[in-house]
């Protein structure tokens, strides 16, 4: 009999599939319900004769009844066509791909740093509540979700790339940096700062804020008396029983934003140019490039539900209660 | 009336009633001083247009990319407008987008949690699958598609945001019905004779108001930081002046004048602040903890 | 003898927005080595705050302001912080009343158990390990190696409070304090952990400090008991003795109430009113506003400890008349 947690683990992911099934399902939605002619969706702004008018909608079947052409559409997803974008000339979902790993390298570098950072200073905030470091805190914390990011990433750049001149100001590699082996690594880790750097704003405060209260909520309950009057050291009893306890509900925001950060980067790879699928939203908006942003759609919803599922399965890890469900 | 000696008794000791809610409230000092603001940019979005020295899109009302100084105390863009009142102009539509976007969360989803919550079954379920559904949809992205499908007008920006809104407050509302709706003063309602909709209206959301009220303060800040950046984008409404455009115009220039970006970007953070640290103290008078300190 | 335990003039206080919460407020008592001490009195009373404050486990707003509390002959309130959790799990374990709460709910049992034995006695992993398997195979635990390895929601109620049990006396203590260690558990099952600890006692030769409101228990597994009412010790005797004739008014309300209804002495059945804020007691002798036999002196001055016989006190004026001593105030 396999390990309760390998079931699990093999379990989550299969109730993840109704839900990727519903994503697909809203995304041919949304193309059937945006105004006017689909055809005019799917040939954005440019120009067309009539006969490729309607070869186009022989191709994409636009006279058959709505099932027909929602099981095509299916089809087509199942075969990892999400169709071509208009502006770039280029497949959707290769061109997806070739700037996934940038926005995951921000992304990741953001939630990692954001997430210790935040954790560690809320442990430690809540050890002394109400104190003056601990409301100077909270109250930087608030302020720290209250900015607009791009706001936040315009003054980054003003203050240490066109005032100090410590970093670059945009993109992810400079012209004459190394293209390989160490060279390129730090070159890219140099233009990595600001961006990281802004991002992980929202998500420490965030973070922050959770852990401290939790912690504090934790602190105060009955097993931590038990804990004590065994004699342990209270470093053992706050970081080795009550942070585990606290982190629960931590993990499960911190999964979740890692979801919305990965589909939210546009702004801030606006902001330093950086070559993302952020920036490709961006890029996509302003000619109305439909294929592109619905199939940016598509992939990073789908992208979120794995985060979640991930998220769902790190958790049990910690929480032996969830998988004897 | 006499008891014998409990067993465990209810008393448990007897402490005076906790201080009320304004006493609580007035103790956050931060909380005080962020109402104020809230209260006075209430004011100033009224008021608005009437006080700016400057009209927002005259261009050349004063040199061109001018630092701050008098007459113009925010400086001027690149097209010689005057800073100061553009901003003004853009945080009153912040300010509106954001009170409508979030009252209009507020409103559907108080009405959906509410009937979730209280009559159970067949909404109930359908209730927790849409949230579901919403919550794994990246919102800022939904927008985005949002706005750029169906254009790009004011109610539009509204709707979008709103559309985002409401199944959080849907899951709150819910779950305070759910807690509120086997009290014992609703039974006692409901043996009077109340009708449903009357209990509902008059014991249960009553109560259930106080959570909602807080959670409807941090909503209107994220409408105005959704707002700001759909402007930012591209996506605004291009008929008004708003403090997301101002950034993105920005983004161009702010190398040679500053002023242009960090202005605008402020009066965004301050408001969204203010509305923050408000929620906070509003959810210290709520949470019984707090009452300890 | 020195007493193993000797607690003089306690007083622990809870610092609320309306005032000084005055939880114990004097309170004298002593354990020997090897006995069985109970505590009793109804909900809110201090009984559980003074255990916790001799354990020195009390956390602000509540704090220990004044006493002795002397152990092994050492006084434990000015005892720096390494020094006092040394003695606690080690010399002096404490048993708490709801084992779900009470434990960890991310941590196996037996490594609950095995950060005890690890951190007083020096240990291994390993060793601490099978340290805390024999420990929970003393709780009389079928399968004590199964159980080390189960999460505390896997076991059932009476299983959870012998694992406490165990990670109390893994360490062979001098001094077991056990808070309503019964009051979360089936019937049943009280009678088999109240036997339980009555054996472990004999074995270990450690003395117990019973904290309850259940008459019974004290009646069947203790040799002594104080009873505590608004943060102070109004009576105390050996347990025969106590039941054969209490002598405080409050006492016999208590034993009124336990005793089944067709037993039960008429006028002494329920007492009126409710029980008194530890903010503002009552003048006098707290319990006047509720004592059937109260009289003149009663609500203007606060009665001593008085002894009314050898080796037994009781906190009333009733005892005055007959000219007996003041022992302790």
């Amino acid at each position: 009999m396999a390990p309760p947690l390998l079931l699990y683990a093999g379990r989550r992911p299969l109730q993840a599939v109704p839900l990727v099934l519903v994503i697909f399902l809203i995304n041919f939605t949304l193309i059937q319900a945006a105004p006017g002619d689909p055809i005019d969706f799917l040939l954005g702004s440019s120009d067309a004769t009539e006969e490729y008018i309607a070869q186009l909608r022989e191709e994409f079947g636009l006279d058959q009844p709505f099932l027909t052409q929602l099981l095509a559409h299916l089809g087509k997803v199942a075969q990892l066509d999400l169709g071509y974008s208009l502006r770039f000339r280029e497949d959707v979902l290769t061109l997806i791909l070739s700037r996934r790993p940038a926005t995951l390298l921000l992304m990741g570098s953001a939630l990692v740093v954001a997430s210790l950072l935040g954790v560690l200073l809320g442990a430690v905030a809540a050890r002394r509540p109400y104190s003056l470091t601990d409301n100077a805190a909270t109250l930087l914390a608030l302020a720290g979700y209250s900015m607009p990011v791009f706001w936040l990433g315009q003054i980054m750049l003003l203050v240490f790339s066109l005032h100090l001149a410590m970093f670059p100001t945009q993109g992810m590699m400079s012209l004459r940096a190394p293209r390989e082996g160490i060279g390129m690594v730090l070159d890219v880790a140099h233009h990595l700062v600001l961006p990281v750097a802004t991002y992980s704003v929202y998500h420490l405060a965030l973070v922050f804020r959770l852990t401290r209260v939790k912690m504090q909520e934790t602190l105060a309950l009955d097993f931590i008396t038990t804990a004590r009057a065994k004699g342990l050291p209270e470093s053992r009893v706050v970081y080795g029983h009550a942070l585990r306890n606290a982190m629960l509900p931590v993990v499960t925001v911190i999964g979740l934003n890692f979801g919305f950060m990965l589909a939210g980067s546009v702004l801030t790879e606006t902001v330093f140019a950086w070559p993302g699928t952020g920036r490709l939203l961006y890029d996509a908006i302003g000619p109305r490039d439909y294929p592109l942003l619905m199939g940016l759609f598509t992939v990073l919803s789908v992208m979120v539900i794995l985060a979640n599922v991930l998220t769902d399965i790190i958790y049990a890890l910690i929480d032996p209660r969830v998988v004897y469900r | 009336m006499h008891s014998s000696i409990p067993v465990s008794s209810t008393a448990e000791t007897a402490v005076p009633p906790a201080p009320s809610a304004w006493r609580i409230f007035r103790r956050n000092r931060a909380a005080v001083v962020a109402a104020a603001v809230v209260v006075l940019l209430g004011a100033f979005a009224l008021l608005g247009p009437t006080l700016v020295p400057f009209d927002p899109s005259r261009t050349g009302v004063g040199p061109s990319m001018a630092p701050p100084g008098v007459p113009h105390l925010m400086g001027t863009d690149e097209l010689g407008r005057d800073v100061l009142s553009r901003a003004a102009g853009g945080l009153r539509i912040s300010l509106l987008v954001g009170l409508s976007a979030a009252g209009a969360a507020t409103l559907i989803g108080l009405l959906v949690g509410g009937t979730a919550g209280f009559f159970g079954g067949l909404i109930d379920d359908a209730l927790m699958r849409v949230t579901e559904i919403f919550q794994v949809i990246p919102r800022f992205f939904l927008a985005i598609l949002l706005v750029a499908f169906f254009g790009a007008g004011l109610a539009n920006i509204i709707f979008a945001i709103a559309i985002l809104g409401w199944p959080e407050v849907a899951r709150l509302v819910r779950s305070e019905v759910l807690t509120l709706r086997n009290r014992q003063f609703v039974d006692a309602a409901r043996i009077a004779g109340a009708s449903r909709t009357a209990l509902i209206a008059g014991e249960i959301l009553p109560n259930a108001m106080g959570p909602v009220v807080v959670n409807t303060s941090l909503l209107i800040g994220q409408a105005m930081l959704l707002e700001a950046g759909l402007s930012y984008l591209g996506l605004g409404d291009p008929s008004v002046v708003s403090l997301g455009v101002m950034l993105q115009e920005a983004q161009q220039i702010m190398r040679s004048a500053w002023w242009t970006s960090a202005f605008p970007g402020a009066l965004i953070f301050l408001a969204v602040l203010a509305l923050n640290l408000l929620g906070d103290g509003l959810n210290d008078v709520l949470d019984p903890r707090a009452r300890e300190r | 003898m020195e007493p193993l335990l000797s607690v003089q003039g306690l007083r622990t206080h809870i610092a609320t927005h309306a005032g000084t919460l005055r939880a114990v407020d004097g309170v004298d008592l002593h354990v020997m080595a090897g006995e069985a001490v109970a505590l009793v009195g109804e909900s809110g009373c201090g009984k559980s705050m003074t255990a916790l404050s001799l354990m020195r486990l009390v956390r602000p707003p509540v704090r220990t302001v004044a006493g002795r509390v002397a152990f092994e002959g050492r006084d434990l309130l000015p005892l720096n912080d390494a020094a006092m959790r040394k003695l606690r799990g080690d010399r002096i374990a404490m048993v708490f009343q709801d084992p779900m709460t009470f434990l960890n709910p991310l941590m196996r049992v037996g490594d609950q158990i095995a950060e005890t034995v690890a951190l007083h006695r020096g240990l291994s992993r390993g060793a601490a390990r099978a340290a805390a398997e024999e420990a929970l195979r003393s709780v009389r635990i079928p399968d004590p190696v199964a159980v080390a390895r189960n999460f505390p929601h896997q076991l059932s109620g009476g299983m959870r409070q012998r694992a406490l049990i165990a990670m109390a006396v893994a360490c062979r203590p001098a001094l077991l304090v056990a808070d309503e260690p019964t009051t979360a558990l089936d019937v049943t099952v009280q009678a088999q952990i109240m036997r339980l600890l009555a054996g472990l006692r004999r074995e270990l030769g450690s003395a117990m400090l019973l904290i309850t409101h259940d008459l019974g228990l004290v009646a069947e597994y203790c040799d002594r008991v104080y009873v505590m009412y608004a943060g102070q010790i109004v009576e105390h005797a050996e347990v025969r003795e106590l039941f054969r004739s209490p002598q405080h008014p409050y006492t016999r309300a208590l034993l009124a109430a336990a005793l089944p209804p067709h037993r039960r002495v008429a006028d002494f059945a329920a007492i009126e009113g409710q029980p008194p804020s530890l903010l503002t007691p009552p003048s006098g002798c707290r319990f006047h506003p509720r004592c059937p036999s109260r009289f003149a002196p009663c609500d203007r001055e606060a009665p001593p400890l008085l002894e009314p016989a050898p080796g037994r006190t009781a906190r009333c004026w009733l005892h005055a008349r007959s000219g007996s001593d003041a022992v302790a105030s």
